[in-house]
């Protein structure tokens, strides 16, 4: 994900001399060949995000186009009220760009375990919030946030993500992807699980169970039509992020469907419990600690439906009689 | 001169009248400013009333943002706007707030408030003339109170690390913060060798000397390859004796009888007019 957006981002600043990228002494290597080609235009503010975030507010009050980049915490939390006060509440056209969404660095601890910054940025009024599932699609999100005045919150993982998409993504701002149609369960992620969500599927199909996998990389603005769908069409929904259950792609789908859903469905999140990991290990370790791999997607989601049918059946029993 | 002496003597009656409309004010962080921000508006910085927006105009940030009584006064009688909005502070309906906010209000540069911004903002605004190779200068305002906060040190750094010699921090250096004298609460001595150790040039002056203020805001250029930083010795409440110097007045508006002398210390002598 990190060099399909460093790759569209270099493309986008021959196209425009606004551009400017900020990192706060990070992507050591990645980077050499934007600064040598935009040496004007890169920035290692140094360890200093307060300051970072501030400088490129400044930027863009003189109609700069400037992308931050730095892991995640830093940023969203070390500068929260930055990004609050100096880009959402004076409305400055920054783009917040954070790598090691859940756990990309899990060998290096909780400190680098980006797990609250969906649910940090989402509350912002006026931030644009996307978490892309892919290389692919952080392509085209890359392209969408450029193209969008105004602040954006861009999730990116580090390298190595696997796609999901054969041919370029249709990534919109605003809208979800289904990427498969099913009838009986509509399981809704975010991120790069959604690789881990297509792995699983063949498991889940084989348990007699029809599911509509849904992409919601854009979770500000939501797709609620799409949510709203599958909770008239499915009647059973399951959100998966590499994120706290509380605050991020759950919460946010729970909230439509909760004021605007009126079928019966039932609903859950999967995702990273209230707590901070103290296993370290790679991403796919800690997938597995927090039973977020396909196998365990899988076996959650049976044993759900199982729940969630027999729950259908005692209420559809009860209209009855 | 005499004709800015005038001005800051009727920006400190509007300031009086601000906060009296609006039920209060912080005017003793307001009344400690009013002379650096008269020199600036009136005779150094780049710009027009009738074009708030163009890209070669001077920017002011006022990082204290709390002193917003003084900035509206002031932009109102540079012309930004009408004078009879300062009758509307922080009241419904109202564009002028606690503190100040860019899209509300012509003329006001940051939407600040909340302490320890103003420094970076301006950063980014001096580094993007240099990359637009435009020539305006920067002003920031900060409290002493407000170097405090460590955001504003990393600014520092970085301000001087990238030679932003179009920027110029000036510190209104009151000695005083909410509740007691800096020196008893988080001292800052030396301040101004605290600033020149972080790479900027560095010049002090009293903050109520508008020859002296005068002298340096006019300099083009303080330094050929580093910001400038102004320490400005000022008075909390400069302006209204039982004000000067006296924490308790960092945010109170005065009782009747306060009132009284408050307007035989500013020259008021018909307070109908004076409300008007």
């Amino acid at each position: 994900m990190r060099n399909s957006f460093i790759s569209a981002i270099h493309a986008l600043s021959e196209q425009s001399e606004k551009i400017m990228m900020l990192v706060a002494d990070n992507g050591a290597i990645v980077f050499d060949e934007y600064r040598k080609d935009f040496p004007e235009r890169f920035v290692n503010c140094g360890i200093a995000e307060a300051n970072m975030i501030g400088f490129a507010a400044g930027l863009a009050a003189c109609g700069m186009r400037p992308f931050v980049y730095t892991i995640s915490n830093f940023m969203t939390m070390r500068a929260l009220e930055q990004i609050r006060n100096d880009i959402c509440l004076q409305q400055m056209n920054v783009k917040i760009v954070s790598i090691g969404g859940g756990f990309a660095y899990g060998a290096l601890g909780p400190t680098h375990h980006a797990t609250e910054d969906l649910a940090i940025m989402r509350v912002l009024p006026g931030m644009t919030v996307i978490c892309p599932a892919s290389p692919l699609e952080v392509k085209a999100a890359t392209r969408a946030v450029f193209e969008l005045e105004g602040p954006a919150f861009l999730r990116l993982g580090t390298n190595g993500e696997p796609e999901i998409y054969s041919a370029e993504s249709d990534f919109k701002i605003g809208r979800g992807t289904v990427l498969t149609e099913g009838d009986d369960v509509s399981i809704i992620v975010a991120g790069p699980l959604a690789y881990d969500v297509l792995q699983a599927q063949p498991l889940i199909k084989k348990a007699g169970i029809s599911p509509r996998i849904i992409n919601l990389s854009s979770l500000k603005p939501i797709d609620k039509q799409m949510i709203q769908k599958a909770a008239a069409e499915t009647k059973a929904i399951i959100t998966i992020e590499n994120h706290s259950i509380i605050g991020g792609l759950g919460s946010s789908v729970a909230e439509v469907l909760a004021e605007e859903c009126s079928d019966y469905f039932r609903f859950k999140r999967l995702g990273i419990g209230d707590a901070f990991c103290m296993e370290y290990g790679s991403h796919e370790d800690l997938k597995k600690y927090w039973r977020l791999d396909a196998a365990s997607i899988a076996r959650e989601v049976i044993s759900f439906m199982d729940v969630s049918l027999r729950s259908a059946s005692d209420a559809e029993r009860k209209t009855r009689n | 001169m005499e004709k800015l002496t005038a001005v800051a003597r009727k920006i400190r009656k509007d300031i009086l009248k601000i906060a009296y409309y609006g039920g209060g004010a912080h005017i003793a962080s307001s009344y400690s400013i009013v002379e650096i921000l008269t020199v600036l508006y009136f005779e150094v910085l780049n710009i027009d009333p009738c074009c708030s927006d163009h890209p070669d105009r001077d920017r002011f940030i006022l990082s204290k943002g709390h002193a917003s009584a003084a900035i509206y006064a002031i932009l109102a009688e540079r012309g930004f706007f009408e004078k009879a909005q300062l009758k509307t502070f922080c009241q419904p309906g109202s564009m002028l707030g606690g503190h100040p906010e860019m899209h509300l209000v012509p003329g006001i540069e940051a939407s600040t408030g909340s302490l320890g911004h103003g420094l970076s903002f301006g950063a980014g605004i001096a580094y993007a003339s240099k990359v637009q190779r435009r020539k305006y200068r920067t002003f920031v305002l900060l409290g002493d109170g407000e170097c405090q906060e460590g955001s504003v040190w990393e600014a520092a750094l970085f301000a001087s690390h990238h030679k932003l010699n179009n920027l110029t921090a000036i510190v209104d250096f009151n000695k005083l913060q909410a509740l007691d004298r800096i020196e008893k609460i988080l001292g800052l001595d030396p301040l101004a060798d605290k600033w020149q150790s972080f790479g900027w040039h560095v010049e002090e002056l009293d903050g109520h000397d508008i020859h002296a203020l005068s002298a340096v805001l006019n300099k083009p250029v303080l330094a050929a390859e580093r910001p400038t930083a102004i320490i400005a010795h000022t008075i909390k409440g400069k302006g209204i004796s039982f004000m000067e110097n006296t924490p308790i007045w960092h945010f109170r508006f005065p009782n009747e009888a306060e009132l009284e002398i408050a307007f035989k210390d500013l020259g008021v002598y018909d307070k109908k007019e004076f409300l008007s």
